[in-house]
């Protein structure tokens, strides 16, 4: 009885193994079959783990990055105190662009973008990746209380990122763009050429275009609406290479959303279709990132940025200026550190331009808009000026953000028809809308 | 040795096993950690996606346990887990049915062959990661229909990657392990 008993036990693992293995396969065929998603273990585990990773998130992004940059700044200011050389002036722009560009512009760009996009959108930020390497998805720290629901777009001012994959009180998974079962309907810019985007093959593709079609390289692409996830108009990117293929052209884009690298997203609650920018003339260059402020505004200090000042200096009496309000003693041991985030305390006269109520005095964290745009600008358009006035000229750029007609744009709710590729991608003008602009 | 003696040799040696001197609480520290770090360590380190903790861990259970059993449902812990964690196009079993196999089999080769020294438990570790990638890429071909890459050469890199990590990692926890011995 004794050796009938040993016999059997060793095959108790492998019978475990079987009986735990089929388990799991077969609630795995019932979740493909019924297509249900098993929410309750999903939530369980998400709202176990975002906590901590929110907590790890600020630590790094408040305490890590704030660190850098004091000690940057702190080696830069011994340095700029022993000989005014150009070596300094470039570090101290260096930290200026650093921290200006790497938290307030973005910031702004997604501020600005999110008042004059039509769209409704909620910002929110990304906390961490996914456990399986092979998919491409992220966390990002707004959930269903914050309105987000599952099959929402996912943008940046820049570019599409993915579409929200699953909703969690507070917290949701977004699938990007680059994962291998996501596919978006494209159009490109000049012929208004459908296609689908796969970026499943490790690099991005338009796929379902013919031979005879034609496509240039630096083309622009963008989202054309039929996927039902991505309202039409928003920026997919730039064609890289176009080569002859097996009946279908072989169409490789280069995103200009980044979505693996992104940290600071917008979630599309309502979108609103609009229209394809219109093609430009393929000489016309990329201005710089920056919007260059005008020569009598204010800088982001409230300082006036007077004649012969450079942003280093600009940026060195910022500093000061928060330094003192803080108590803070430069170079000094023990010294508090001072809150570089806060914005420093205003002057006396307001900014000229300013108006209560205007965009420009609404939260938007640490800068203020430019005061004389009236056009959607958004971070990275591209500035062309006009040969009259040199006035920024955005309607003839070619960044994606800055080449919207200024004309009153036919906003077309999701699911209702749209102009043909055929037809001019700027409203015609018409009884209900005559200041429409012709195709340029 | 008849099958009693080798029975009870087999007894004794399950409860001098890892339960014994690891504390459960430790090890569901450790996997929690390690799926957290999984989930958030990408962020800081964007190459850190191809790191496995949470797998070098179910191997490095099944090796110090020989008894199968504990291996498999550990594993299918540490993979339903991750599994819940995973993409919501993912299904919750992908994983846990994977790191089944791989704590069955680490245990089962624990059990016929001395992995005490170092050298033969990074080989090991490389082939079950190299098996872990291999049959996850089929069970989402097979099973799911989607079509994804298999990059031989670079799921070769990544566990050697993974064998650089799991190199100090076993060594701390053998550390863990002694310490509580005393």
């Amino acid at each position: 009885m004794d050796a009938i008993f040993n016999r059997y036990r060793s095959y108790r693992s492998l019978v475990v193994l079987v009986v735990v293995v089929m388990v799991q396969v077969l609630y795995l065929a019932y979740q493909v079959k019924t297509g249900r998603d098993e929410r309750l273990i999903r939530v369980w585990a998400v709202s176990a783990v975002t906590p901590f990773s929110g907590i790890f998130e600020a630590i790094r992004h408040n305490t890590v990055g704030f660190m850098k940059d004091y000690f940057l700044l702190l080696d830069v200011r011994e340095q700029n105190s022993k000989l005014k050389t150009d070596n300094d002036k470039l570090r101290m722009e260096n930290v200026f662009y650093r921290n200006q560009l790497a938290t307030a512009e973005h910031a702004r760009a997604l501020t600005i973008f999110q008042a004059k996009t039509p769209s409704k959108t909620v910002a929110a930020r990304v906390i961490g990746d996914s456990t399986v390497s092979t998919a491409k998805a992220v966390f990002i720290d707004r959930g269903s209380t914050s309105g987000i629901e599952k099959g929402m777009a996912v943008v940046t001012p820049n570019g599409i990122v993915g579409k929200v994959a699953a909703v969690y009180p507070l917290a949701s998974q977004v699938l990007l763009v680059t994962d291998s079962t996501f596919k978006v309907g494209v159009e490109s810019q000049r012929g208004h050429i459908h296609g689908s985007l796969n970026c499943g093959s490790g690099h991005c593709v338009v796929e379902q275009i013919q031979n005879e079609e034609d496509i240039a390289v630096g083309e622009w692409f963008y989202t054309s609406g039929e996927d039902r996830v991505f309202p039409r108009g928003f920026p997919v990117g730039t064609t890289l290479s176009v080569a002859q293929g097996n009946g279908m052209k072989d169409v490789r884009l280069n995103l200009s959303g980044a979505p693996g690298g992104v940290e600071e997203v917008l979630v599309v609650l309502e979108g609103v279709h609009q229209p394809i920018p219109t093609a430009v003339p393929p000489e016309e260059k990329m201005a710089p990132p920056l919007v260059p402020p005008p020569p009598d505004s204010k800088d982001l200090t409230g300082v006036p940025a007077g004649p012969g000042q450079t942003e280093a200096d600009k940026m060195i009496q910022k500093y000061e200026q928060l330094g003192k309000q803080q108590d803070h003693v430069y170079g000094a041991m023990y010294s508090n550190m001072p809150n570089y985030n806060v914005k420093p305390a205003p002057k006396p006269v307001a900014p000229a331009g300013l108006t209560p109520g205007s965009p420009a005095s609404t939260p938007p964290p640490t800068a203020t808009a430019p005061p004389t745009q009236t056009g959607p600008v958004v971070l990275g358009a591209p500035v062309v000026h006009s040969t009259a006035t040199g006035a920024p000229n955005h309607a003839t750029a070619t960044h994606p953000p800055a080449v919207r007609p200024t004309a009153p744009k036919p906003n077309l709710p999701l699911g209702s028809p749209r102009p043909t590729a055929t037809q001019p991608v700027t409203p015609k003008p018409s009884a209900s809308n005559p200041n429409a602009t012709q195709p340029q | 040795m008849n099958e009693s003696s080798d029975h009870l040799l087999r007894s004794r040696r399950s409860s001098d096993g890892l339960f014994s001197r690891f504390q459960v609480a430790g090890l569901v520290v450790l996997t929690l950690i390690a799926i957290i770090s999984k989930f958030y360590l990408p962020r800081l380190i964007p190459s850190a996606v191809w790191l496995e903790v949470p797998l070098l861990l179910t191997i490095y259970f099944g090796l110090m346990r020989p008894d199968p059993v504990p291996a498999l449902l550990f594993g299918a812990f540490v993979g339903i887990s991750e599994d819940s964690l995973s993409p919501a196009n993912l299904p919750i079993g992908m994983y846990g049915i994977t790191k089944t196999l791989v704590g069955y089999f680490a245990a089962s080769v624990s059990q016929r062959f001395n992995v005490g020294n170092s050298l033969i438990r990074l080989v090991l570790c490389f082939f079950f990661y190299c098996f872990h990638a291999f049959f996850y890429w089929v069970m989402r071909r097979a099973l799911l229909q989607q079509i994804v890459p298999f990059d031989t050469q670079l799921t070769l890199l990544h566990g050697a990657f993974n064998v650089a990590v799991a190199l100090p990692l076993y060594l701390i926890l053998d550390r863990m392990k002694l310490s509580d011995e005393r």
